[in-house]
């Protein structure tokens, strides 16, 4: 009876993690009080534009996921089927892909044809479009996951222990941050694509996500640290190491929460950057391997191939994209102010 | 009696949690008698909360209290026997100062804490006062191990926790707690009330389905309402992030607990109540308290034992009311005649010792008495020998060549105490004060 739980040999501090939030909806306690994270939804929702914005930019992902319904019930054509001799049918009227002389037909506006014309191999541009945003938004997604969790991870460890731990990863961040983005990413997409590690190699379109993730680390690696070397001075970081909570544990509870918001920002701008680095890449030779689609290969493909004579081949995945870019970015201004109406974060370039 | 039978199970259980604290609650010293007094009183105001007298269940208790009553020292502290709950010996804080191109190289040291030794016994509150910069916080930050000392000693039931690592520290830590200055910084603002009282509370082993229940007790203990455990902390007042804090600190049942100039961030009025609240938690669970501060009336009314400050160095140890009806140190007088007095002609009328400037750069603290760049009183002797704490009658400690009001007897009597810093001359004021001749009956009327 008098040795219930407090004596218990396996009560360390490193096990109390479950029970914390246990119960206080119980028993007659007033209504949840308005945290952080609802009075940012509060601001965030009467910013109209950020919202309009985020709108579209969700749109643009539902819309790109559902390319194979689109491909296979509407279209009926795949991305990379050429078919520079086909014809087809059009009110009516045959239609050929391609036009004796080799141009390509613009936009039809019939969504059963060629809805947005075809390129120089008589691929349909709205399902290579569709399937390229696909990718693009993937690359996009995976690139800024891959960057969140490396720098948010590094910076908190880095900012709380600081030392020679800080001092190794602040100068090797300061390595990678000091090359441009662009000259890194060719550099290590490159020696990926031919060498490649494990299954890093070829035309795999994970090859520039790890890459562009990667160079982006230190975007959040350095203001991540600079915010924990703040906190880890503040008292209520103090009263848990007084209370003899393990570093883990204030690194997991203590402050890890406070940088919630700042690596919630930093999600739709990095992720802004990451699609326009992978279009810059791809246009490179470094990113997205052909025949995949992605709107980097297809800017890429119209620019080599079809500048003067299917321009649209170039303006389509471009407007595209700079729609998504500009969505994302208003949204992530508009996230910035609700989370935090004082913070200055930007990414540069 | 009953009313330990009647305790929660988990609250006696976490007062026996660490072994030695068993064995040193045993031995009754003197602040025993206190809880044969107080229990009974805490068991009818408590409002019925059944976790109103954890203190008492020190087994036998009560039984103890008769042949060791003493009521008189609660209020006199200083001559409390056996082992103090925590004493310090010659502690030191030295912050390094670097500076170099490449290589850091330690170019000087701020002396923040510099050679402090005193005691704090069971029941008792240590006041700590002395001007910002003098240490008082790193004192106390080095005492809860925030802080790694650069020397010295801090025993907490006579064991030395200087160097001990976090595992052996957990019991202890679970019994010394701190209170911190800023209620708004103190808590962490992602976290709901809730939780931040289930961490200590899952530290001192309650279970998880309890500790919604002891959550809501600890609040209303701490003059809260109980059914805000879903709110976040900028939805209180200060006064009641500070309850919060105390709650916090009250979650592990501890015995000690550290604070930090707890109500200079308040309101007078809050102020007021905090300190209340203190003082009844205080006798409801056997409380020590380190109450730093720099208000001498505040201070005053909580000490058992005031501890004067300066520039790391200890000037007076005194009890409470004997430091501010007779302060042997100047640089104490000087702090007296800075309280403000609500009436302006007394407040003319009274004759002040006032010290100028700043307190000097604590990198290179001046040699000798540190204080005698700004006394009244200082001369050749001060600015070379460091004067050793020299303990008159009462209990009352002083580190100064030329003590005022005391009389010639009473230097006489004085020894040297052996808290005194170990760089101090050897000699007390006795025999300075003699040979000097000026300043040997410093009788001078008490400034107040």
């Amino acid at each position: 009876m008098s040795v219930i739980s407090g004596q218990s040999p396996g009560q360390g501090p490193g096990e109390l993690g479950e029970g914390f939030d246990a119960g206080f909806e119980s028993e007659g306690q007033l209504p949840p009080g308005v945290g952080p994270w609802k009075l940012a939804w509060r601001r965030l929702r009467r910013n109209r534009v950020a919202m309009f914005f985020g709108f579209v930019f969700l749109l643009i992902v539902v819309v790109c996921l559902l390319a194979p319904v689109y491909s296979t019930d509407i279209a009926h054509i795949g991305p990379n089927y050429g078919n520079p001799t086909g014809t087809f049918t059009l009110n009516g009227k045959t239609q050929f892909v391609l036009s004796q002389i080799g141009i390509p037909i613009g936009p039809t506006w019939d969504i059963h044809h060629y809805f947005l014309g075809a390129d120089d191999q008589g691929r349909d541009v709205a399902v290579r479009l569709l399937y390229g945003g696909r990718t693009s938004l993937m690359i996009g997604a995976v690139a800024t996951l891959i960057t969140m969790i490396i720098g948010t991870l590094l910076g908190v460890f880095a900012g709380y222990f600081r030392g020679w731990w800080d001092a190794i990863l602040r100068s090797a961040n300061d390595v990678v941050w000091t090359y441009p983005a662009v000259l890194l990413g060719i550099t290590i997409g490159t020696v990926l694509n031919i060498h490649g590690i494990g299954p890093l190699h070829g035309t795999n379109a994970l090859v520039p996500a790890v890459v562009i993730g990667f160079v982006y680390v230190p975007y959040v690696f350095r203001p991540v640290r600079g915010q924990v070397l703040t906190l880890r001075e503040r008292d209520f970081v103090d009263a848990a190491r007084q209370q003899g909570l393990s570093h883990w544990r204030i690194m997991t509870s203590e402050i890890l929460p406070n940088l919630s918001s700042t690596i919630v920002v930093f999600v739709p701008l990095i992720m802004a950057n990451s699609i326009l680095l992978e279009a810059g890449l791809t246009y490179l030779g470094a990113g997205v391997q052909p025949p995949n689609a992605s709107w980097g290969t297809m800017i890429s493909d119209g620019i080599n191939n079809d500048i003067p004579t299917a321009f649209h081949n170039v303006l389509i995945p471009g407007l595209m994209l700079v729609i998504a870019v500009m969505s994302i970015n208003i949204f992530g201004d508009g996230l910035r102010d609700a989370l935090d109406p004082r913070s200055k974060i930007r990414v540069a370039r | 009696m009953t009313e330990h039978d009647s305790l929660p199970p988990d609250r006696r259980d976490a007062d026996s949690l660490p072994p030695d604290e068993r064995d040193a609650g045993a031995p009754p010293d003197a602040d025993a008698g206190g809880s044969g007094d107080d229990v009974p009183d805490a068991g009818t105001t408590g409002e019925g909360t059944p976790s109103a007298s954890p203190g008492g269940s020190m087994s036998g208790a009560p039984a103890e209290a008769g042949p060791a009553a003493d009521p008189g020292t609660s209020s006199e502290g200083a001559t409390a026997e056996g082992t103090p709950l925590l004493s310090v010996e010659h502690l030191r804080m030295l912050f390094p100062i670097k500076a170099g191109l490449l290589v850091d190289r330690q170019v000087g040291q701020v002396h923040a804490v510099d050679d402090v030794s005193f005691a704090l016994y069971e029941g008792e509150t240590l006041g700590i006062v002395g001007e910002s910069g003098c240490g008082k916080t790193t004192l106390i930050r080095v005492l809860v191990r925030l802080l790694d000392a650069t020397s010295g000693a801090i025993r907490f039931r006579g064991r030395d926790i200087t160097r001990s690592g976090r595992r052996e520290l957990a019991p202890i830590r679970r019994e010394m707690q701190m209170v911190f200055q800023d209620p708004q910084a103190s808590l962490n603002p992602r976290k709901r009330v809730g939780q931040i009282l289930a961490t200590p509370l899952r530290l001192r082993g309650v279970p998880r389905e309890q500790v919604a229940r002891e959550s809501r007790e600890l609040l209303q203990r701490v003059g809260m309402a109980g059914d805000v455990l879903n709110r976040f902390p900028h939805e209180f007042s200060g006064g009641q992030r500070q309850r919060i804090g105390i709650a916090r600190a009250l979650a592990v049942d501890p015995r000690l607990i550290l604070l930090d100039e707890p109500v200079s961030a308040l309101d007078v009025s809050i102020q007021a109540q905090v300190i209340n609240l203190l003082d009844e938690l205080q006798d409801e669970f056997r409380l020590s308290y380190v109450f730093v501060a720099h208000d001498l009336s505040v201070v005053r009314h909580v000490s058992d034992r005031i501890v004067v400050m300066y520039l790391g160095k200890l000037m007076e140890v005194s009890p409470a009311e004997q430091l501010y009806s007779k302060p042997i140190h100047p640089y104490t007088q000087a702090l007296l005649g800075a309280i403000p007095i609500p009436d302006p002609r007394v407040n003319r009328s009274r004759q002040r010792a006032v010290i100028s400037g700043e307190p000097p750069n604590p990198i290179n603290p001046p040699s000798g008495c540190r204080f005698h760049t700004r006394c009244p009183h200082a001369t050749e002797v001060c600015r070379t020998i460091e004067p050793p704490l020299t303990e008159y009658a009462g209990g009352h400690l002083a580190a100064c060549h030329h003590p005022q009001n005391v009389t010639a007897g009473e230097v006489a009597a004085a020894t040297r105490s052996d808290q005194s810093p170990l760089s101090a001359g050897a000699e007390g004021p006795s025999l300075i004060a003699a040979g000097d001749g000026r300043e040997t009956s410093a009788t001078a009327p008490v400034q107040r």
